[in-house]
């Protein structure tokens, strides 16, 4: 499937600048709000879901090279934190459901965490 | 310069996790009994503790530090210190309307009580203080400085709040000038297990919820006890220095 039909299906907000989500394939899923765990657990190409908005799950998302991040539960980067995204080239969706729920609706629609 | 033998990080009654003998009066005793010069008092998003162990402490030659451990919205503890009283208040002012309204069940966290210096209580905090205050860890550090003080993050090898668990790493954008590891490993432990900390100063201090794990792991070399002063030390600037053990 495809990030953007992910984002239609969803309901998610891009914060971070437009791309080709339709020619974007996430290949995993992965959840945690400790950004340690995220750092060791998360997949190259893989989606992120984390309620954590700390300017750091930048870091995180382009060290591992992440598709992108779903920030759930209304939390909100700061500004400074969507234009370093930018600056990486990193993809963040945003939420107001929680992580469960979305967790749940990406298991549906086939995403699996390898 | 002078020698102080020192905890910065420790819990009086007032944390809901501390033990009921994290009274004033014995906390100062156990301090000068352990041959500490220098301590902080560092209850959880709270403050009112301070001004009694302040008191106890007159004529004990034991200075006593304002201070608190934040828990920030990143679920990161932090220990912020000051030199004054009033500075202190002025931030619990600034943190009290971001901790969250939920009520404090004694049966389970313990009791949260304000006390005198002879350890008679005076209130009980309701309100819970084991939650997060809506405040960054940036904007916590602001804060801090503004007033005059110094933010160090608290045990940063812990599982439970400690940053490099939470956040993976110390955020590039802050000036941190020192970091607390627990006393369960060693400096050179924690460099070789961490290795994104390197090139912070590491201290260690008690974290004591009991009167036995005031430890005085941290000696600094300064002019006097004052914030400004640990901060050249944990800098090992002009002269001043720190050592653990």
């Amino acid at each position: 499937m495809d990030l953007q039909s992910i984002i239609d299906t969803l309901e998610l907000e891009v914060i971070t600048q437009p791309k080709d989500f339709a020619g974007m394939f996430p290949t995993s899923g992965y959840t945690s709000d400790l950004l340690s765990c995220a750092m060791a657990g998360a997949r190259k190409d893989g989606v992120w879901i984390t309620l954590q908005s700390h300017d750091n799950i930048v870091a995180v998302a382009a060290l591992l090279d992440l598709a992108a991040i779903i920030i759930t539960e209304d939390a909100r980067p700061e500004e400074s934190t969507v234009a370093r995204a930018n600056s990486k080239n990193i993809t963040l969706l945003c939420t107001s459901q929680p992580t469960f729920s979305i967790v749940g609706k990406l298991w549906e629609m086939g995403l699996r965490s390898e | 310069m002078e020698s102080f033998r020192a905890d910065l990080h420790l819990h009086t009654v007032l944390s809901p996790c501390a033990e009921i003998e994290m009274l004033p009066s014995l906390i100062i005793a156990e301090a000068v009994e352990r041959g500490i010069r220098l301590i902080a008092v560092t209850d959880h998003n709270a403050t009112g503790n301070v001004i009694a162990v302040q008191k106890a402490a007159e004529g004990s030659g034991l200075i006593v530090i304002p201070g608190m451990e934040l828990q920030t919205r990143e679920e990161v503890h932090v220990l912020c210190l000051f030199d004054t009283l009033e500075q202190a208040q002025a931030f619990q002012a600034m943190v009290d309307p971001l901790l969250p309204d939920i009520a404090n069940n004694p049966d389970y966290f313990g009791f949260q009580l304000v006390v005198d210096s002879e350890g008679k209580i005076e209130r009980e905090e309701t309100r819970l203080l084991l939650t997060s205050a809506d405040i960054s860890i940036e904007k916590a550090l602001e804060a801090t400085n503004r007033l005059g003080g110094i933010l160090i993050p608290a045990h940063v090898n812990r599982k439970a709040f400690g940053l490099i668990e939470m956040l993976g790493f110390v955020p590039e954008n802050m000036h941190i000038e020192a970091l607390e590891i627990s006393h369960h490993v060693t400096p050179e432990q924690a460099y070789q297990l961490y290795p994104q900390i390197e090139g912070y100063p590491l201290i260690q201090n008690g974290d004591a919820h009991q009167l036995a794990d005031i430890l005085g792991a941290t000696t600094y070399k300064i002019e006097k006890p004052t914030i400004a002063e640990i901060r050249l030390a944990l800098n090992n600037q002009d002269g001043r220095t720190f050592s653990i053990g």
